[in-house]
């Protein structure tokens, strides 16, 4: 059992009440932020712990806040991504459902290092119950002191606003989730400037996301060293891992980052295996914007290692054998599933999310749809598969946000890796309208497959 | 006449009250969320003018942002509206089979509202709740793990709400 330190208390009856979770050791990261440190000492031990962002870039967060400009009168603000969207992800609407005052006391604590006396928590418009949860959270919190004016005596004000978005991926964005929250429509900006110059209003601005917040508590109390500890390399703490599609117990997993995919996947405490005796075809390991790996590729490395669930190990092998953390969106497909209509579902995903603005991504993820589209329904062409190649070239690297590398990177390594089961579809499209592909030769051990 | 009741607009004023002076631009997601809700489940350019006055924005910053975020209807509704999740994840556990379902069930395709007005039919992008597929979002909360006998029990509970409130 590895350790929990977001987790570790969700089970307690009525933690979501300020007076359980207060009774169980919360806010005690306030206390001793704002009796005993000044805001450059709360920076340096989220620096010293080695966080990264949780929300799917992995950027380290100490150095993120060490960007914040500081200009004489000019306000600074900390706003919390928690526009969760990116397809197999859920994890912070767990915690935010069930334990929200682990967030509140991390924005606190956040807010207090950053200087921010104004704090929003941008949250996707569809978790409309999580709203009254968090507003009774934070009611909670002013009422005991722990937000509005002079906090424990120290002069340091604080209020924690919750502002619904309204149904749109892209928000996740930072720049987007910035125009959106000044009432504008969510389309990304042009960096830099990067929000730590100018950001909501013109003014400083931090922009973490939820998971990333709540682990500033355990920071906080056990010391930056201490959370170091845990996981490996450059993957310190522990991770929220979100685990869905074909395995016999998906949920929400906090996972210290030192057991293997394989542990992961099969182990009773995880996800228990593949569901209905099937075997394993192929994983999404990191949100649907990461490459996909077939099964070989997925448990081990190019090298014949263990693949570990770290941000290293997952992204070992690059993009031609390798994938990413990302979010921690953790997509199973187990054998009997079609490879090439789960990536028709994640274009169409990209195309409806689009804001239109970049003429590769707005074009180009309509185009890549059409096309899985009619590979799907038998009406592909074997030159298909090289345009959609093209396109997702043409897509990544050429936009103003990473959506276009979000929506290019899963058409690409669904073409990387299953090729033959595209090239089946076309050469078969009777078979394909009737029977799935199957397994073929994923589960086999280990053959690189480049393109 | 559209126009809040004073409940509603002690809702505005705290909503406004979030953002610094002279930013309550910013209240034009939450505030069109309140709209929506009370005139009529859809808003119409005349429910969005209102909001543009209340915020004191010109009606064109209201549509700009209407017309960007899919949880706004720019058309009339039914009364209970099926928002069934069609991504990836939920696609694994057959909400294919469930949407399908549904339309046989009531007799409309996605996007369409039964004749009864009491049903809408639509097919959304990703709403996390990948782990409890298949899903859909009814009004304020979520229906997980979704079966033809849950869609029944929702579709009768839905029928049984509708005659109660007549």
């Amino acid at each position: 059992m590895g350790s929990k330190l977001l987790l570790d208390k969700v089970h307690i009856e009525n933690i979501r009440s300020y007076d359980v979770y207060r009774r169980e050791g919360g806010y005690r990261s306030v206390e001793k932020a704002i009796r005993s440190m000044n805001p450059v000492a709360v920076m340096e031990e989220v620096k010293k712990s080695g966080l990264r962002g949780r929300g799917g870039a992995g950027f380290p967060t100490g150095m993120k806040w060490s960007f914040l400009a500081k200009p004489e009168g000019v306000p600074r603000y900390l706003v919390c991504n928690a526009d969760e969207s990116e397809p197999g992800t859920f994890k912070d609407r767990y915690l935010m459902e069930f334990i929200p005052h682990l967030l509140i006391e991390g924005l606190i604590v956040s807010s207090y290092a950053i200087g921010s006396n104004r704090t929003y928590i941008y949250i996707r418009g569809e978790f409309k119950w999580i709203i009254d949860i968090l507003e009774q959270a934070i009611t909670e919190a002013k009422n005991n002191g722990w937000l509005g004016k002079n906090i424990l005596g120290s002069g340091f004000d604080c209020e924690i606003y919750v502002h619904s978005g309204a149904g749109a991926y892209i928000c996740g964005e930072e720049t987007a989730l910035l125009e959106s929250l000044e009432g504008k429509r969510g389309n990304p900006r042009i960096k830099p400037p990067f929000p730590a110059v100018r950001g909501l209003w013109d003014c400083p601005t931090v922009v973490n996301n939820v998971e990333t917040i709540a682990a500033v508590v355990p920071i906080i109390n056990d010391g930056g060293d201490n959370y170091a500890k845990i996981g490996t390399g450059k993957s310190t703490g522990t991770k929220l891992i979100s685990s869905c599609g074909n395995i016999k117990k998906p949920g929400v997993y906090e996972i210290e980052m030192s057991i293997s995919v394989e542990e992961f996947i099969y182990s009773d405490e995880y996800c228990g295996g593949i569901a209905n005796g099937r075997r394993l075809k192929a994983c999404i390991p990191g949100g649907s914007s990461v490459p996909i790996l077939p099964a070989n590729l997925l448990l081990k490395t190019a090298k014949g290692d263990s693949r570990m669930m770290t941000y290293e190990s997952l992204a070992d092998g690059g993009f031609q054998s390798g994938s990413m953390m990302g979010s921690g969106g953790f997509i199973v497909l187990d054998e009997d599933q079609c490879v090439v209509r789960h990536t028709y579902t994640l274009a169409r995903f990209y195309r409806h999310e689009s804001c239109g603005q970049c003429s590769p991504c707005r074009e180009g993820t309509g185009w890549m749809e059409k096309i899985l589209l009619n590979i799907e329904n038998g009406k592909g062409k074997m030159s298909d598969i090289d345009l959609l190649w093209d396109i997702q070239r043409k897509i990544e690297g050429n936009t103003i946000c990473p959506l276009g590398d979000a929506a290019a990177w899963p058409v690409a390594a669904a073409i990387r890796h299953f090729r033959d089961e595209f090239e089946w579809h076309i050469t078969n499209p009777d078979d394909a309208q009737r029977r799935n592909y199957g397994l073929a030769n994923y589960a086999e051990p280990l053959k690189v497959v480049a393109v | 006449m559209i126009q809040f009741s004073d409940e509603k607009l002690k809702e505005v004023q705290r909503i406004i009250g979030f953002y610094p002076e002279g930013k309550q631009k910013s209240a034009v997601l939450p505030v069109l969320h309140l709209a929506q809700q009370e005139f009529g489940g859809w808003l119409s350019v005349a429910t969005m003018d209102y909001v543009a006055s209340l915020l004191q924005i010109e009606p064109i910053e209201v549509y700009e942002v209407a017309t960007f975020f899919s949880m706004y209807n720019l058309k009339p509704v039914g009364k209970y509206m099926f928002e069934v999740c069609q991504t990836g994840p939920c696609m694994l556990n057959g909400s294919d089979n469930i949407i399908k379902y549904i339309g046989e069930k009531l007799g409309i395709k996605p996007g369409e509202t039964s004749a009864d007005g009491l049903f809408t039919l639509k097919t959304v992008e990703c709403m996390a709740a990948c782990g409890y597929a298949p899903m859909m979002q009814l009004g304020k909360h979520y229906r997980e793990h979704l079966t033809k006998e849950k869609v029944d029990a929702i579709i009768d509970e839905c029928r049984k709400n509708a005659e109660l409130n007549n």
